[in-house]
């Protein structure tokens, strides 16, 4: 079966172009990330792969159907996180499962046994009958998720899932996709947080203006772009030594805001020199971590470091 | 034709149910208001009217007046709050169910509770003795009719409305003007020729013209004229509103 399959995806609105030429495949059971700053493409992808927008070239394969012709078959089968909350404010916990059960024929006696297995997945077993308004955002984003749940799709798509949520509720809602995973079920999500991307997905797509820069598991990725060991460099007299010390011992040095950022495949020598030079300069609000290159650092190599908004 | 808009219509009854008590109440009120301050008030002051009291005589015009306000507001501020506000119809096109689907849903949605009320309008007549023959159970109906012409119509303002605020354009460029020149109040004769003419180009004229005289147990002259007029409102009008709801939500 084919889960998604994009090929030469093109879209712009007014003349400006969202998306740019993308092409990727999802492989079964896999969790692929989407990972771009602000405005890069990620959510107009999304939509048209569901059919909700029409490209202007390009083909889908959603779930074995052509996209956009058989959209609204290929969508029995998909589940939909969507960025922004919209449940149904005038309806309690239990109740927006159940008519959302209904848009997919689903026979009533089905969505009674369903619904009480989704809201123990959601912790809110306790709270079917809650209104929506009385529900905190995590509990809102956990209905969400087992909303698209109630088909039991094939394929989840997942719109910046934990966007706006306090870490707590992140950290849930991490270990309830990584159970989906578990399970098998294969998923799509766009994030720009790299921890989640570098928590949950087996394979990242790095967006950015509309295209897809670079692919792979986010072992690769660091290993194809990136050196394996970063200094930070921060606080005063931190561009000072840059500008002379840090250039020289570093493979690769840039600044973003008031940290620079060292890269290198051995960084003893940066360490050991920033050492002697806050000794020396009696630079105590010099701060320097050194670390292993993440994700982050790929982002920031490939997406550039300017402002997006 | 598919059958998948009645997910959304469904969907909106179950909203509907919770408050339906009061909301039915709210029907029964407003014509109840209108019949005892216009028709007994002003009333007890007219003539006859075409040889009825002027209380039986407005009930054939406020009939569709009440159908008329209920279907533009449904499909006006609560529609816009569905699409818009509370994005119910992003989560419902995630689903199979296409953009499509939804606005028949809708419209059909907003035609039903304009439904309610118009038959409210009925029954209060009746129990005021206003109905005589079995010829006014042919109004339902024109109120079905009717509530899918305000209905489609409205749904054109909710597809370019920017925000709830643009709906008083409509209201006072529109609905406003229909109450009073459609003949709702007093016979259409009364006005000047040229109004006369351009009250014929209002829909709301047309239900009028079929609700007073089956109110008043008579068989309207050409019937089937008002009613092809106010199918075509309502066809086309549903059109553009399709038309425009699609460039809104799919681009």
């Amino acid at each position: 079966m084919t889960l998604l399959s994009v090929r030469g995806l093109r879209k712009s609105y007014a003349g400006k172009a969202a998306v740019a030429g993308v092409d990727f495949d999802l492989a079964p059971g896999e969790c692929f990330g989407l990972l771009g700053p602000n405005g890069a493409g990620k959510t107009t992808t999304l939509r048209l792969a569901l059919g909700l927008t029409l490209a202007d070239s390009g083909s889908i394969t959603l779930l074995d159907c052509a996209v956009p012709a058989q959209a609204r078959e290929a969508r029995v089968r998909a589940g939909v996180v969507p960025q922004l909350d919209n449940l149904d404010p005038d309806f309690t916990v239990r109740e927006n499962l159940l008519v959302y059960g209904r848009y997919f024929d689903i026979p009533h006696a089905e969505l009674e046994k369903r619904i009480p297995d989704l809201l123990e997945y959601a912790g809110l077993a306790s709270r079917g009958d809650a209104s929506i308004r009385a529900l905190s955002g995590g509990m809102k984003r956990r209905l969400t998720l087992a909303r698209a749940l109630i088909n039991d799709p094939d394929l989840l798509f997942l719109d910046e899932p934990t966007t706006g949520l306090d870490p707590q509720a992140r950290h849930v809602i991490w270990e309830r996709l990584r159970q989906l995973t578990l399970r098998g079920k294969t998923l799509l999500l766009t994030t720009h947080f790299m921890e989640e991307a570098e928590r949950l997905c087996h394979r990242i797509a790095i967006m950015d203006n509309g295209r897809i820069i670079s692919t792979g598991t986010p072992r690769e990725l660091i290993a194809a772009n990136i050196e394996p060991e970063v200094v930070e460099v921060y606080g005063d007299g931190a561009e000072a030594w840059a500008a002379s010390a840090g250039a020289k011992l570093a493979e690769r040095c840039e600044q973003h805001g008031e940290t620079v950022f060292c890269y290198a495949h051995d960084a003893r020598a940066l360490v050991a020199d920033l050492g002697a030079y806050s000794e020396q300069n009696n630079a105590q609000d010099l701060r320097y971590l050194h670390r292993r290159a993440n994700l982050e650092d790929v982002f920031l190599k490939l997406t550039g470091r300017e402002l997006r908004d | 034709m598919n059958l998948r808009f009645i997910h959304v219509w469904r969907r909106n009854l179950l909203v509907w149910r919770k408050l339906a008590i009061p909301s039915m109440l709210g029907n029964l009120a407003d014509p109840l208001l209108y019949m005892l301050g216009l028709g007994y008030g002003l009333g007890s002051m007219l003539p006859q009217m075409q040889g009825v009291s002027y209380v039986a005589f407005l009930a054939g015009g406020v009939v569709c007046s009440s159908t008329m306000f209920t279907a533009s507001f449904e499909a006006m501020y609560s529609a816009f709050s569905r699409m818009h506000v509370q994005r119910t119809w992003d989560a419902i096109i995630n689903a199979p169910l296409t953009l499509d689907d939804v606005v028949m849903g809708e419209w059909v949605w907003a035609a039903s509770k304009s439904v309610l009320s118009g038959c409210a309008v009925l029954l209060v007549a009746a129990a005021m003795g206003l109905i005589g023959s079995p010829l006014a159970l042919l109004i339902v109906p024109v109120i079905m009719l009717t509530g899918l012409v305000f209905a489609a119509l409205g749904l054109i303002v909710t597809a370019l409305s920017p925000s709830y605020d643009f709906f008083m354009y409509y209201f006072t460029l529109a609905i406003t003007p229909m109450m009073l020149l459609c003949g709702v109040f007093y016979p259409l004769e009364q006005l000047p020729a040229f109004a006369q003419i351009a009250a014929q180009a209002l829909p709301l004229t047309h239900a009028v013209a079929l609700s007073r005289p089956l109110m008043l147990g008579v068989v309207p002259a050409h019937a089937w004229l008002h009613v092809l007029v106010l199918a075509l409102y309502a066809s086309v009008s549903f059109s553009v509103a399709q038309h425009y709801l699609r460039r809104r939500i799919l681009t």
